[in-house]
């Protein structure tokens, strides 16, 4: 943190439901001295004043995306036991470890926002916050695999990288340390296809067949069209977002493109092309009506999914109870030696 | 590519070639080569000593599948990462000691005119190999139930195991020495996880005790079998190369002696499961649990024998 | 400051404070974690965890930031006995209200040169 930010930092005046207790003239200094933090690239920390609607966006923002790491774990997951060599099998086994890592990393950057993470957790499976709408779909073969690292982690790098510079010092932080893990996913999904690209026919195909699967719902990923997403502005901002959906679904076209055409395999969009006078690709029309039903709860894998988290989470409590009672115990029976 | 901005491109890292510790036993991409290639000592009968390798390898591997089947269902996210760590860390020695029997001749005659040639020993060994081949503990290969039975589980194998290759890092044969070094502070991570679980169980709620209590009964019966010496093993204790399964009870014991009552747990007393025709699971007779283990396990790898990942 | 006038927020995660029930309690609670990376350098925070107790907390933290690597050294501690500065002077004014907003005090900044964090 450098040294002028933290001669801004002021503490808090907001209250848990979000009134604030400040009398105007002040609420407008604590604001101006908020803004001129995030506006000079300034790190907002914990503990700093700040906007009430800046603190439950990030919350939103943060838990989602921790949330998406976790259900994540779910269409991976499905191929740990099943993989068909003791390598891939490793290398599944540790990259669905490391989702759950990312998973705790965000809801601790959530935490340092005045929420805990069973009360995020509560709201994932009752459904009234959302993860990623990717994590909906099924995982049929192996080569799913291959193409949610190349495809699903390289769509989660291009949207993550830019965060490692977000506003908020934690989710920043928390950042980096994923993105670094991230590349790895990517690295090793890449590996797999081109593995499975020089393989056998049937090999071939699995993997024409998942990238077909997986193109458009990883064009989604980044979110509705700009003019759609009426929250960027704010967003950007406050710098909690530093680029546009669109931008960012170009950037993912882009960099993508020339991988597919090194792996051999065909992107399902008879509309892509590059386009000399934008210096981009082109790429057709995404399916919104299929992406707001996705997001709205009705994709292929939604209710299983959420039934997955729910049934390991409630299926867990009289572990977590027993730790609970037990921590109680050995604190009663300590503080009982030292009366003694 | 002129549409990327190179401050945010993270594909550097997609090129570069550093190798992160960081990364699961051998799922890097540099893979370390484990030195299995060490002939057998002198005077060591090499069919012996790949059957043990075997044995080995399989109480890791199928022990592995097992945990790894927690993999989303676990108690807490702080769970999932630790019971993946185990699986890993099992999965790594399983790995290892395939390599070194298949480098002994195990693998060849599990190698059919349809399996990829290049496919690897350890992954003939895995996934072309029938139960009836496998010589793992038939602990191993049991359900693990509930997070209690698996607690329970959890503490009898790896107290026994780390009893184990805690002595095999003496063994005459180089390789095992060198699995069991490595294999020693893993099993205890794995002991002391289990050990911290079963008392908090054991001593948490009536709930949780009651489970802890249940799991540890279901696991009992599969506890004798461990202490069991196969002629194969005995041979080669006395070459020096083996560990006496016989010469761990003690040490198994002396754990859950400590582990138990602490955790308000009533040790067993049940019978052990019978064998068949005196004939368990280091013989190749297993329980029903097993074909369906590897039901799963080997079933993509058997559709595309051709292929390889 | 002391993170200890917050003790209506914490109650229900503090099993200290929880015996007379004898209903378990909702959630385990919060730890923050500090590590040295290596030898010369000092203790950094690095994230919190939830754990029952210290001993869990620790398993857990060598798990999830460490990746286990030996030679680490790991110190967790209860994030409500944890006494945070207060940046300005006005900070008696809002006291109350920000102790129970930011009731999770990472105060911590990292240095730069600190490598993976
Ligand atoms: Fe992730
Ligand atoms: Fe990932």
């Amino acid at each position: 943190m450098s040294v002028s930010d933290e001669t801004t930092r002021l503490a808090t005046a907001s209250t848990p439901d979000g009134a604030s207790d400040a009398p105007a003239g002040l609420e407008r200094e604590l604001e101006d001295a908020f803004e001129a933090t995030v506006a000079g690239e300034g790190r907002v920390e914990p503990r700093d004043w700040m906007p009430e609607g800046y603190r439950k966006t990030l919350i939103r923002q943060i838990a989602q995306h921790a949330h998406s790491e976790i259900i994540g774990m779910q269409p991976e997951g499905n191929w740990i036991l099943r993989a068909p060599s003791l390598r891939r099998k490793a290398i599944l086994l540790a990259k669905v470890q490391d989702e759950a890592g990312h998973g705790l990393y965000l809801y601790s950057a959530t935490e340092t926002l005045g929420v805990d993470r069973a009360e995020l957790t509560e709201k994932l499976i009752d459904s009234k916050q959302k993860y990623s709408s990717i994590f909906n779909y099924p995982t049929l073969t192996f080569a799913d695999i291959g193409v949610i690292g190349w495809l699903v982690d390289g769509a989660a790098i291009c949207n993550q990288v830019p965060l490692c510079r977000s506003s908020y010092g934690p989710y920043a932080r928390a950042m980096v340390r994923i993105c670094k893990e991230e590349s790895f996913h990517q690295r090793q999904g890449f590996e797999l296809l081109m593995t499975l690209m020089a393989g056998t026919e049937a090999q071939r195909e699995m993997v024409q067949d998942a990238v077909d699967r997986w193109w458009w719902p990883s064009l989604m990923m980044f979110g509705p069209a700009d003019g759609d997403s009426p929250n960027t502005r704010q967003s950007m901002a406050w710098r909690i977002k530093r680029h546009t959906n669109d931008e960012l679904r170009q950037r993912f076209v882009d960099m993508t493109v020339p991988q597919a055409a090194a792996l051999g395999v065909t992107l399902p969009d008879p509309e892509l092309r590059w386009n000399d006078e934008r210096q981009a690709h082109d790429f057709g029309d995404i399916d919104w009506t299929e992406f707001t039903a996705v997001v709205k709860g009705a994709g292929p894998c939604n209710a299983q999914r959420l039934a997955h988290r729910r049934a390991a989470h409630e299926g867990g409590q009289w572990v977590r109870d027993a730790a609970s009672a037990y921590a109680a115990k050995q604190a009663r029976r300590e503080a009982g030696e030292q009366v003694a | 590519m002129n549409a990327v901005d190179t401050e945010d491109n993270v594909y550097d890292a997609l090129a570069a070639a550093d190798h992160d510790g960081r990364w699961a036993h051998g799922a890097g991409f540099d893979e370390t080569v484990v030195e299995v290639t060490a002939p057998a000592p002198e005077g060591v009968d090499v069919g012996d000593l790949a059957t043990y390798c075997l044995m080995l390898a399989d109480d890791a591997l199928v022990a592995s599948h097992r945990l790894s089947e927690w993999a989303t269902h676990a108690p807490e996210l702080e769970e999932e990462v630790a019971l993946a760590n185990i699986a890993l860390d099992l999965l790594g020695q399983a790995r290892v000691l395939l390599s070194r029997a298949g480098h002994l001749g195990a693998a060849a005659r599990f190698r059919t005119p349809t399996t990829a040639t290049q496919l690897a020993d350890e992954d003939v060994l895995a996934y072309f190999r029938d139960d009836r081949f496998f010589r793992n503990v038939t602990l191993a290969e049991t359900d693990l139930g509930d997070f209690g039975r698996t607690t329970a589980w959890m503490l009898v194998y790896s107290s026994w195991r780390l009893a184990l290759m805690t002595r095999l890092r003496g063994s005459a044969d180089p390789v095992l020495a060198a699995v069991a070094a490595k294999a020693v502070p893993e099993l205890s991570y794995q002991r002391e996880y289990a050990a911290g679980w079963l008392l908090r169980l054991g001593d948490g709620t009536e709930l949780s005790h009651a489970r802890a209590q249940a799991g540890l009964e279901d696991v009992w019966p599969f506890v004798e079998e461990l202490f069991l010496t196969h002629p194969v093993e005995a041979r080669l204790v006395a070459a020096g190369v083996a560990v006496d399964p016989a010469a761990l009870r003690a040490d198994v014991d002396s754990d859950l002696a400590q582990v138990l009552p602490a955790a308000t747990l009533t040790r067993p007393e049940r019978p052990a499961v019978g064998l068949v025709g005196g004939r368990g699971g280091r013989d190749g007779v297993h329980t029903e649990a097993l074909g369906r283990v590897l039901a799963v396990m080997q079933s993509l790898a058997r559709a595309h024998p051709d292929a390889t990942w | 400051m002391s993170m200890s006038d917050d003790t209506t927020a914490h109650v229900e995660g503090d099993p200290a404070t929880d015996l007379g029930t004898g209903t378990p309690q909702a959630t385990w609670p919060l730890y923050e974690v500090f590590v040295r990376g290596k030898r010369g350098l000092n203790h950094v925070h690095v994230g919190s965890l939830h754990a029952p107790d210290d001993r869990m907390a620790l398993h857990n933290a060598r798990n999830l930031y460490t990746r286990r690597n030996e030679g680490v050294s790991i110190w967790v501690v209860r994030a409500d006995a944890i006494t945070a500065s207060s940046p300005e002077e006005k900070d008696p004014f809002f006291a109350p209200s920000g102790d129970k907003v930011y009731r999770h005090p990472t105060f911590y900044s990292i240095p730069d040169d600190v490598p993976h964090l």
